[in-house]
Parts: structure tokens; sequence; C-alpha cells
């Protein structure tokens, strides 16, 4: 039995996990998205990245970026290193797309503010 | 045009919601803010987990404040930024709000004020620390600051000092951005921030975290050069024995965010010794007549979710406020609670939706919340468990507790069977 506490949510339910011939039974969830994070995290445990590139500009010297969606845990320094390799010289708006498919995970690196474009 | 119905002072996220809810309901609204950019702490808190619970989406900090901040400009909401408010003055008609700005001194006149000046972090002077005074020593805020807003990385080799969430966020950040965090130093024995932080930020990285352990001395000259850390007993005094030396560039003090309300202090305003923040009824309206207060300058909020919904309500209040007879109810809370918002009930309002804001002053198990009016039990509820960095809402429909000019209005928390 695994056991560790959920990131879905500020509630932060501790999940107890049990494997038996490839099938998982979790309990401690209070929602399905436990059990999901749950299994995932006994199978390919993934996560986000939240993080800043580089601009050229003096009034916004760094742009907010994340993964589009999540990626899995033992690529977050790999995809870090393409984070910090960008300096960006296009005024891009919240959303825009920064690196298309960061190293072939299926996921890109997208804006998360307009810092760059707003009036 | 200096003459509003609604001045709403602090563009955060509880400020921005407060004006557009003003002004959705008919109000002239001004809204002051000193910082170049609309925003608040939102701006550098990049990492995502904000409005869940608005959204049913984990957004980052920018794109969820960002997001108040396209609804707003389709307002006719007067916005001034790079604009201080210095003072606060009662007048007939309301208030006289002064400013500073680069067009100098301005004096604008209000009916109503809502106060969203949000908190500040409790800094490294706060908390008992021998030594010398090198740089190097700094709050999380201000690393978060330096990181995110203006990528400048702070330290190569760092310790934090203090388990709360902005702590255990830049533990995670700085780890990303290549700097060794030797580890997360708590003095309590348990930790501070949420459970979901301990996981994802320092469990994720191999962070250690370190419970019932202090800085107790600061080493360098210009530099800091490293740190003395001692594990504490149970009366929280250091244990010589256990002295060890740490080196690291820097000092990260992550030890508590303060209501920043001095501007209501300076009006009379009566703030709770509890929460630092007003002492406010259901409609958020503080002791001072016509005067709101929201967000994190009520209490300090673990969900900016909840800080919108306080700044909505604060902004109809105001929006909606013409002077009248009032008769102030308080809410009592028994020793089991860190504290509980609001704090009083003015019967002559509508409160048929309140909602509370409750922390417990320990982590306890299985809970029974009990509300009683003049000694009769009106409303009980089991927690599976209830911690202090875990803030609970609840809301209740209080015009149906008959509760009367000087009735005993109290909550309680009990082991549940
Ligand atoms: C590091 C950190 C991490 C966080 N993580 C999360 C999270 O993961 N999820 C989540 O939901 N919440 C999180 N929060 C909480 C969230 O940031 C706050 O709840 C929210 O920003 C509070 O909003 P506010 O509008 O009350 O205050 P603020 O955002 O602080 O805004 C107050 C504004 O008032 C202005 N102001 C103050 N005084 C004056 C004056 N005299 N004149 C003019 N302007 C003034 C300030 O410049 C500021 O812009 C986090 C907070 C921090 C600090």
């Amino acid at each position: 039995m695994k056991s560790f506490n959920c990131i879905g949510c500020p509630k932060g339910c501790l999940l107890c996990v049990e494997e038996e011939n490839g099938e998982f039974t979790v309990t401690g969830n209070t929602c399905e998205n436990g059990k999901r994070f749950a299994i995932s995290e006994m199978t390919e445990p993934k996560r986000t990245i939240c993080s800043t590139v580089k601009t050229v500009f003096e009034d916004a010297p760094v742009l907010p970026v994340k993964v589009s969606s999540d990626i899995p845990k033992d690529r977050i320094f790999d995809v870090m290193r393409e984070i910090n390799a960008v300096l960006l010289d296009k005024r891009i708006d919240r959303g825009d797309t920064v690196i298309e498919n960061v190293l072939g995970l299926g996921v890109d690196v997208i804006s998360t503010s307009d810092i760059l474009n707003r009036k | 045009m200096n003459n509003f119905d609604v001045t709403v002072i602090g563009g955060g996220p509880a400020g921005l919601a407060a004006a557009i809810k003003a002004c959705d309901e008919g109000a002239r609204v001004l809204l002051i803010e000193r910082e170049e950019r609309l925003g608040g702490m939102l701006k550098q808190c990049i990492h995502d987990g904000f409005g869940l619970s608005r959204f049913g989406e984990r957004l980052a900090g920018p794109e969820y404040v960002e997001r108040f901040m396209d609804k707003l400009s389709e307002k006719t909401v007067d916005v001034r930024l790079l604009t201080f408010v210095t003072r606060i003055e009662k007048t007939a008609e309301g208030f006289c709000v002064v400013t500073v700005s680069r067009d100098g001194l301005e004096r604008i006149s209000t009916k109503t004020i809502v106060l969203a000046t949000g908190c500040r972090e409790r800094t490294a002077k706060q908390v008992f620390i021998h030594g010398t005074r090198p740089a190097g020593v700094f709050t999380a805020g201000t690393a978060q600051h330096f990181t995110n807003r203006l990528g400048v990385m702070p330290t190569k080799k760092c310790v934090i000092l203090g388990s709360g969430d902005i702590g255990l966020i830049m533990a995670r950040r700085l780890t990303l951005e290549g700097a060794k965090v030797l580890g997360v130093y708590e003095i309590n024995p348990t930790p501070s921030g949420l459970t979901r932080n301990i996981h994802q930020c320092l469990h994720d990285y191999d962070i250690p975290l370190y419970l019932s352990h202090t800085v107790t001395r600061v080493f360098g000259a210009d530099r800091l050069e490293a740190v003395e850390i001692c594990e504490v007993d149970e009366s929280y005094k250091p244990i010589e024995s256990t002295k060890v030396r740490v080196d690291c560039d820097a000092l990260i003090v992550s030890v508590g965010l303060i209501p920043e309300n001095e501007l209501a202090e300076s009006v009379g305003v009566e703030l709770d010794s509890h929460t630092k923040g007003p002492v406010c009824d259901c409609q958020l309206m503080t002791s001072v007549d016509g005067i709101f207060s929201c967000g994190n300058a009520l209490h300090v909020n673990d969900l900016v979710d909840f800080v919108s919904a306080s700044g909505e309500l604060a902004g109809l209040s105001a929006a909606h406020y013409a002077k009248k007879a009032q008769c102030k109810v308080n809410i009592k809370i028994g020793n089991e609670f860190l504290y509980l918002v609001p704090q009083q009930l003015d019967l002559n309002a509508d409160n048929s939706r309140v909602t509370f804001y409750f922390r417990s002053k320990a982590v306890r198990e299985k809970s029974l919340l009990r509300l009683t009016v003049d000694g009769q039990e009106v409303f009980k509820r089991v927690y599976p468990f209830l911690r202090p960095p875990e803030m609970q809402q609840l809301v209740l429909n209080m015009d149906k507790f008959a509760v009367q000019n000087g009735s005993d209005v109290r909550f309680s928390i009990e082991v549940a069977e």
C-alpha cells in the first residue's frame, strides 16, 4: 500500500492506493479527481510547470508561461532547460504559444499573461 | 470629476471584484492603485492553482486576475494607477480620500470606501535572529518578485525559514531555476502551509522539511555566508546541543502575512486582534459607517476565489449603501478558533445568505461545529478534520435563527463522537 496527499485542490486529501494484479483500489479520496490522481501517481506521475521566459523588453524582462497540460514528472528539468533557452522578441498575448510541442511531449509552452500586450 | 459613490482602494483581485460589482449595480466607481499595473499580488504568483472553485480551472495567478482586468476595461470605472492613498477624512457627505500621484496631491469626495489594500509579509525583523544584518536575508514575496517579475535569481543556495505557502512555492520555483534549497525550517511542530504544497513543492523535489527547528543566528559581513539552525523544545526554546551551521547565500523568510490596515486604523476602523483586519458585519461594513473591507485586508485568505467573492460582496454593499440605523450583535467564538469572519450581525440588514470563514486554532481530528443563539443550538456540522492552514467556508441563513438585539450568538468547536 502507498499513501500520499492529493494535490488537486487545497483539501489535500490523504490518499491510500492498494495494488493487486495491476488493479488499483483508492481510498481516502473525496472526489473522482483524487482517484485519477492516485492511479496516475502509481503508473505515470505527471506535473505541470509554471515558469517564466526572458524577453528583450525593458518594461517586462520576463513573461510568465506554463505547459498547456501536465507532463511526465521525470521530464520537468528537461522542459525547464527548453524554457530557459527562450529569448522572446515579440509582444505576444496571453494564451499564445511560446514553444510548440516541447521536446515532442505533445504539449505547448504558452504565455499566461498579457503583460507584453496590455495598453 | 472627483465625486464618487464608491472609491475602491487597491487594485488586486479583491479591489477588482469590488469595482466591477459596484459598477454593475449602477454606482459611480473609482479604483485607486499605487502600482503601475492592476493585479496586486497575483502579478507575481505565476504558479497555477488559482480559480478552481470560480472557473473550475487551474489558472496561473496572472491568468486569473487578468480575466477580471479584461472585465473591468469594459466598465465605466475610473481607474487611477501610480496613485497612492495617503489619508482618509470624514466629511458631511461621506469621505474625502487624499491621493498622491505624479500629478501631485488630490482630494476626492466619495460616499463610501472599499478597503482592498491586501496584506504584507512579516519580515525577518519580526522574528528574533542574532547576528549581523548582511544582504541576502529577504521575504519569500521579495524573492518571488525578483524571480518572477524581474527575472533575477536572488540565490544559488538558500535556507527557507517558515513553512508558509509562499515559502513552499518559492522552494519549488528556485529549485526549478537551478538553485539549491537546503531545507525548509519550521519552528512549529506542524507545517503552516497547505498539505498539497508540502507534497508538490517539497516532496517532489526532495527538499527536506524540518519541523520544530529555527534559525538562531546569521553570519556574514556584506553578504550572508551561513545561518545557525537549532531544534526547539515544546516551549519553542532553542536546544543548544542541536546547533548546526549551514552555509548558504540567502535566508528566505516565510513567516506569515498580516492584513494591511494602516489607512483603516487612521480613520478609526476597529480591528480584530485575531485577524488583524477590521471587525465587519455580514455586509462587510467596518465599524466606520460607509467603509467596507475585503480580500486579504480583511483576513489572510488561502484561496483567491474567496478573495474575489468578498470583493464582490463589499462592492455590492457599498453600491447600495444608505445611512440608516444599525443594530449590531457580536458573534462570539470559543478558544478553539483562530478566528471567524464576519464578526458581527446587523439585524437591520438582509442576513439570509451569510458566508462565514473560519480557521481552527489547532490541528483537530473529527470535530463538531455548533452555533447557539441564547443557549439554544440552531446549527451544527461535523468536519472530518480541521487544520489552521485550511480555511473553512460556511454559508448560513442567519435570518431564520431568531437573533434579537442583545442575543448571545456563539460558535464553538468540540470533539465529535
Ligand atoms: C506567494 C503567494 C502565493 C499564493 N498562492 C495562492 C494560490 O496558490 N492559490 C490561491 O488561490 N491564492 C494564493 N495566494 C493568495 C492570493 O494572492 C491573495 O489571496 C490575493 O492576491 C489577495 O488579493 P487582495 O486584492 O486582497 O490583495 P493584493 O493582491 O495584495 O492587492 C492589494 C493591492 O492594493 C494596493 N494598495 C495597498 N495600499 C494602497 C494604497 N494606500 N493606495 C493605493 N493602492 C494600495 C497594492 O499595491 C495591491 O495592488 C497567494 C498569495 C501569495 C502572496
